[in-house]
């Protein structure tokens, strides 16, 4: 056995860490609802932090977002605020208040508040529809890591990533899965902030990455090595989309955090209203430490990347001389270049014939990506280089010893495991909770109603399992449609349901239709039907992920006017909107239910 | 509780949010985005203004505005007596 090389630390740690989440879910197993439902409501407000985070980042936070931001620039600020914005409306607009209502699902909410089946029937169908097109991206993350570190087939990855989620959140339920997440963020930090720490090091001289960003010059050496390419200078703004575009994107991502349903519940496992505050602000913390070190590694990444593939050696003046070499020059003096030839992460052809490599701005060959369809025009650039290679290579290019390498294909599975487990949840409260109990069977005692929740968890895995294992041609589409429709559905809806009393069933089933078909059916029209918006609108263009504005500004409006047109809600609904507002009594409102 | 300072207490709620929704969207959407051309002549360290805030520096606020928040009710909820 080689104890130096990376497959036997990967295999070591990712074994280690699953038995560590088997372990924790084990000890909290759950026996009834409250605990399968909202972890009993009693995990500390920085513990909750944790879980949230986890849950938050997926394999695609984890994996690719520093590579996307790479190659965007400036413009991958969208999904920077954009994902940790909305937990400050989290935080102050809508965590205290669902934490004080007390019961355990989104729809609850909804349906409650609205005093209306209808509205929790929107609510509930729409909560799995964007938990599904989410949940299977996550469960074909895992067999990817899986994949690409410990060398077998992606299904045999989503297989082992189902059983493995499949025991913490049947026997754990909300319980299991929280301290599990809580364990997970801690893997996948750590994987996350090691390779960063050495690469800065190395690249800067500074070890903390976010410091080396801001205070080195890297990012103007790296501008001035781009435009000496010819791309654009990494930090000039709007360089892919228009300021009217990254408004948009930005704020559909900060609404739709604030109104996805498995990120809400998180709330309501917290003791009390003054910990859901807390905790929201733990859960920034911790996501924060992701999100502002990955710019730092897009840039990082990026020069290394550039410099070793030209050849660019920088002067004592700040300007750059290019060497270029052949592929095979490269691929002799850089070991990760063939090993990630290999997976088709990238590839570089001497398409001229002229003897070296040449990196330029556009697309190196027909199919931007390996195994992608879509013909794309080619330039004169001779090298593909995949988003995700960005993390995935850095300790290697740092020159991390073997055991690093292991560890960030255990944060990668982490991030995927711990995403997908919060979301199936969500699936399963929904059908069993909001859709079974509160509809069909109202009557149904404790021990029925836990049996349904775990047996509609077991389902909802074995159907992720096989989006990921047969991954339907949407699923590149659906972050999209997930951000999209929880901002033009749930956040509205939830939102005037605490702050404007005169809110009403009416006001709030016509909000949100006319915010889900709005933003449906605009995103259907632009990426299935190949609707050419953006030449019809113009320099008023907005693309399908900024969509979820419009969506939800048409559900705020057509609420607030319907609801006014229509009978005010009756005393009891007014007096629980009352309640809602006041943090005192949220033990004994849970402990009524 | 007595109506008058439930009212009380949920408007001053709303002003505190108000004021640091102010910030939020001042540091993410105006300094972030709108603003982010004009500002790119000065810099912080060696990023421009509008850059940092828009990759680093809205982020940080964030994450320091939930926590003030929090602790600013805190003294709201024992001041109208509703804290838990």
């Amino acid at each position: 056995m080689d104890f130096n090389s990376p497959e036997f630390w990967t295999f070591v740690l990712v074994i280690l860490s699953f038995g560590i989440y088997i372990y924790i879910g084990y000890m909290n197993r759950v026996r009834d609802t409250r605990g399968f439902y909202v972890a009993g409501q009693g995990v500390p407000a920085i513990a909750n932090g944790a879980a949230t985070a986890a849950d938050w980042m997926s394999a695609a936070s984890f994996i690719s977002m520093a590579g996307l931001i790479s190659g965007m620039g400036y413009d991958g600020a969208v999904y920077l605020m954009g994902w940790t914005g909305g937990y400050v409306l989290l935080a102050m607009l809508l965590a205290p208040y669902l934490r004080k209502f007390g019961k355990y699902t989104v729809p609850d909410f909804i349906g409650d508040r609205y005093y209306s089946n209808t509205a929790r029937t929107v609510a509930a169908v729409a909560a799995i529809f964007v938990s599904f097109t989410y949940v299977a991206g996550q469960m074909r993350g895992v067999g990817i890591v899986f994949g690409r570190f410990v060398g077998i087939s992606v299904e045999l990855g989503v297989v082992i990533g189902m059983v493995i989620v499949a025991f913490f959140a049947v026997i754990g339920g909300m319980k299991g899965i929280t301290w599990t997440q809580a364990a997970q963020y801690c893997v996948l930090i750590l994987a996350y902030l090691i390779p960063a720490i050495a690469i800065a090091l190395l690249l800067t001289g500074n070890p903390i990455p976010q410091l080396a960003f801001t205070f080195s010059d890297i990012t103007q050496r790296l501008g001035t090595l781009q435009v000496d390419l010819g791309f654009k200078e990494f930090v000039q703004p709007f360089q892919g989309k228009s300021q009217l575009d990254i408004l948009f994107i930005t704020i559909a991502l900060m609404v739709g955090t604030a109104g996805l349903p498995h990120v809400i519940v998180r709330f309501y496992t917290v003791p009390t209203v003054r910990a859901a505050r807390y905790s929201a602000g733990w859960a920034l913390l911790f996501i924060a430490l992701l999100y502002t070190t990955a710019p730092a590694i897009a840039v990082f990444a990026r020069y290394n990347l550039l410099t070793t593939l030209t050849g660019a050696e920088a002067q004592p003046d700040g300007s750059f001389v290019m060497n270029p070499v052949s592929a095979d020059e490269l691929r002799a003096e850089n070991p990760w270049i063939p090993k990630w030839e290999a997976p088709g992460l990238l590839r570089m052809e001497d398409k001229d014939g002229d003897g070296v490599i040449t990196v330029a701005p556009g697309n190196a060959f027909e199919n931007k990506a390996v195994g992608d369809p879509t013909p794309v025009d080619v330039s004169r650039n001779e090298v593909y280089i995949d988003a995700d290679i960005i993390v995935l290579s850095t300790p290697e290019v740092a020159g991390l010893p073997a055991i690093i390498i292991g560890l960030v294909a255990a944060g990668g599975l982490a991030a995927a495991l711990s995403t997908a487990s919060g979301l199936l949840l969500v699936i399963s409260s929904s059908v069993s909770h909001d859709i079974y109990y509160r509809l069909i069977d109202p009557k149904a005692d404790e021990k029925r109603r836990l049996l349904v929740g775990r047996l509609m968890i077991l389902i909802a895995v074995i159907i992720a399992g096989i989006f990921g294992i047969f991954p339907p041609a949407f699923v590149g589409e659906v972050v999209a449609f997930a951000f999209g429709l929880a901002a033009a559905s749930f956040f509205p809806a939830i939102i005037l349901g605490i702050f404007d009393k005169r809110s009403n069933n009416y006001g709030a089933i016509a909000g949100m239709l006319t915010g889900l078909i709005f933003t449906s059916v605009y995103i259907v029209l632009e990426r299935f039907m190949g609707v050419p918006f953006k030449d019809i609108l113009g320099p008023a263009y907005i693309s399908s992920q900024g969509i979820g504005t419009i969506g939800a500004i048409l559900n705020f409006t057509v609420m607030f006017v319907v609801s006014r047109a229509t009978a005010a809600p009756p005393q009891e609904i007014q007096d629980l909107v009352e309640s809602v507002r006041i943090p005192r009594g949220s033990g004994e409102a849970s402990a009524a239910h | 509780m007595d109506p008058e300072k439930a009212k009380a207490y949920w408007n001053k709620n709303i002003t505190v949010i108000g004021g640091f929704l102010a910030i939020w969207a001042l540091v993410s959407y105006v300094f972030g985005i709108l603003l982010v051309e004009p500002l790119s002549n000065i810099n912080i360290g060696s990023l421009p203004v509008g850059f940092w805030f828009a990759q680093q520096g809205s982020i940080y606020v964030f994450v320091v505005l939930i926590f003030v928040y929090a602790k600013v009710m805190d003294g709201i909820d024992k001041q109208f007596d509703v804290n838990e």
